[in-house]
């Protein structure tokens, strides 16, 4: 019994084994959470499974091609199919995942509107469709570079653009952020924080090779970074 | 064509010629860029470049806290906000398995129809002005301003309202405002409706601009991923709200009104008829709504109200974590679509067990109608593509996120 409520579909009871009977050949996985049936399907079977869920389980239409990326995983990308049977008023989500250099295989074949659902991925995630003959970028500006929804983009990206005046134009420039970017995360430390809390570093234990404080002052590197720190402040100070 | 078949005049070669609709056209509902190919006036060919007005809002929903992530809904479809926060509050929901009070789930359904009611007056108001009519705007834009007015009254801003909150909703309504709405509905709402429609409906300009154009089988529409009136219009009674009703929908007593052609006056008479439905939906909760907590009592969801912060010491310190930390939802990813006014909006929330949202993908409704516009709008008249592109019922904000 759920107590949220969320558009309640038609039942997931059996569904799961009648999936796996049929398709279980070409899937890594089946699996029911949260109420939602999740298929991982092997990536150059993709086109085949859907085609079976759309012919012999009647999920007629794509709603959705999501992706995700997960960096720290081999294959980082994941590419979530939703799909959606009118008949049976049911929702399945399919996935296969992938990395930057495999593509995975279109299902543009099946559906007509699946060409600018894998566009939009390939455009944020730089994931390739083998066989998708449009493969454009479709939501970022004309002659954008990168894949603004991978974990490793900034934020804040790397390109600002502004009307010049001078030339007449928009012009395109690097980012320059006034100030830096702030991230507060507010996890509580004894909950699950993976980092070092501001200030914690102090208690961290000391090196294992004890060394006597006119050895560290004549480290190179250290040395002269302090002094140009010194000197930059020091003309602050006369100006 | 191809240059050595194009017609000739006098020893001149005809050609296709490629302009761009938009992106600063006035019907094409925002900045929508179309690289048309025209034969004479017929178009052979549309491009729809999107993307003009994307913000990266589902990257930056990933820096934000669950709550804090909220208002982004709002500035969407910032037609109909009520609504698309609806689904991302139930996609909270379903992934921490959380109960809304009952009241909440009335106040909720009450101001998603009011939403769509507010929505449609635009869509159909812009529709009829796209295609020559000008006075149908002027009526219907001054209902929707009452439905503004009611959303600022539950929760004090007009547009960008923010009242849905995982749990609940923000505020309890005033009781005069639930009166008023009823009163409106009553004696103001469908006089001028009416009115409006009756120079529209039956209009021999607006049939002869509208009926037969881009129809669309059924087949067609369920293999393109259209949904809410666009796939009725195609004669499919397929709605979200009725095959898998959320909050209290399953209460509610409505029809799903359909189309038998599947052109762009279909598509027109199916919000005409959707209006009505909603009318009936809002004077159902009107008088149903129970009493009682219009957000979850689970503290550590839910914030405790504002005097009860004052006063005890475990309000306190809910207030501070959840306003400062957010609340945690459990590691999992769910799908969670609903009816909004344009279609099936979805929200894709994968969650990684912190207070943020791992990923939040969200399935704008425009975007695979758009898609189609190239088959639909093959072999009509340019003017056509405004009557098209107005019964798609397209907001940027929403298709280019």
């Amino acid at each position: 019994m759920v107590a949220h409520s969320a558009p309640k579909y038609a039942s997931n009871e059996g569904v799961l084994d009648a999936l796996i009977a049929s398709v279980s050949v070409w899937c890594e996985s089946a699996r029911e959470e949260h109420g939602e049936i999740i298929l991982t399907t092997k990536r150059d079977q993709i086109e085949t499974v859907l085609r079976t869920l759309r012919d012999d389980h009647q999920y007629q239409q794509l709603m959705e091609i999501a992706g995700a990326d997960y960096p720290e995983r081999h294959e980082r990308f994941e590419v979530v199919y939703m799909l959606l049977s009118l008949t049976k008023n049911h929702r399945i989500m399919v996935k296969v995942s992938t990395d930057e250099n495999t593509p995975v295989p279109t299902v543009t074949t099946l559906w007509p509107n699946a060409g600018w659902l894998e566009r939009e991925v390939f455009d944020m995630f730089g994931v390739t469709f083998a066989g998708n003959k449009d493969l454009r970028r479709i939501l970022t500006d004309y002659g954008f570079e990168g894949h603004p929804f991978r974990k490793d983009f900034p934020m804040t990206g790397y390109t600002e653009l502004r009307y010049s005046e001078d030339e007449k134009r928009v012009v395109y420039e690097p980012v320059e952020l006034a100030q830096d970017m702030r991230t507060f995360d507010f996890l509580s430390p004894w909950e699950g924080s993976d980092y070092v809390l501001p200030g914690d570093e102090k208690a961290a234990p000391p090196e294992p090779e004890p060394e006597t404080d006119e050895e560290v002052e004549e480290e190179p590197v250290d040395g002269v970074a302090f002094e140009i720190e010194h000197a930059d402040r020091s003309e602050e100070g006369e100006n | 064509m191809k240059l050595e078949e194009s017609p000739t005049t006098d020893g001149n070669v005809i050609t296709n010629y490629t302009i761009n609709f938009g992106p600063q056209h006035p019907a094409a509902h925002g900045v929508l860029r179309m690289v048309m190919e025209l034969d004479g006036e017929v178009i052979e060919r549309v491009d729809p470049h999107v993307g003009l007005l994307h913000r990266g809002t589902e990257k930056l929903i990933e820096q934000k806290t669950y709550l804090q992530a909220l208002p982004y809904f709002d500035r969407l479809d910032y037609c109909s906000p009520l609504c698309q926060e609806h689904s991302y509050v139930l996609a909270i929901e379903k992934l921490l398995d959380l109960e809304v009070p009952l009241r909440a789930q009335y106040l909720r359904v009450l101001f998603a129809e009011l939403t769509r009611i507010c929505n449609h007056m635009l869509n159909m108001g812009a529709h009829v002005l796209d295609v020559g009519a000008f006075t149908p705007n002027l009526w219907i834009m001054d209902l929707r301003e009452d439905c503004m007015n009611f959303f600022e009254r539950a929760s004090g801003a007009r547009m960008h309202s923010a009242w849905f909150r995982p749990g609940g909703v923000h505020q309890d309504v005033p009781e005069k405002l639930l009166v008023d709405i009823g009163d409106w509905l009553d004696n103001r709402f469908f006089q001028l409706f009416d009115d409006a429609m009756s120079l529209v409906m039956d209009n021999r300009i607006f049939k002869q601009r509208n009926v037969d154009i881009a129809v669309v089988s059924r087949d067609d529409a369920i293999a393109w991923g259209f949904s809410g009136p666009m796939i009725r219009a195609a004669g499919i009674p397929w709605d979200i709200r009725k095959s898998q009703p959320y909050d209290v929908y399953d209460r509610m007593e409505f029809d799903i009104p359909v189309g038998t052609n599947s052109d762009c006056y279909d598509r027109f008479m199916v919000r005409v008829k959707e209006v009505r439905e909603s009318a009936k939906i809002i004077k159902q909760c009107l008088r149903d709504m129970p009493e009682g907590p219009i957000a979850s009592t689970d503290g550590k969801v839910s914030p405790p109200k504002r005097g009860e912060m004052k006063q005890t010491m475990e309000a306190l310190i809910h207030h501070f974590k959840l306003y400062t930390e957010g609340f945690h939802v459990p590691k999992g990813e769910v799908y969670v679509a609903t009816e909004s006014p344009k279609g099936e909006f979805g929200v894709y929330l994968v969650s990684d067990g912190t207070n943020k949202p791992y990923r939040c993908k969200i399935r704008p409704t425009a975007f695979s109608h758009l898609q189609a516009m190239d088959m639909m709008s093959k072999g009509h008249m340019l003017p056509d593509a405004t009557a098209i592109l107005g019964a798609i019922d397209v907001v940027f904000g929403e298709c280019d996120r």
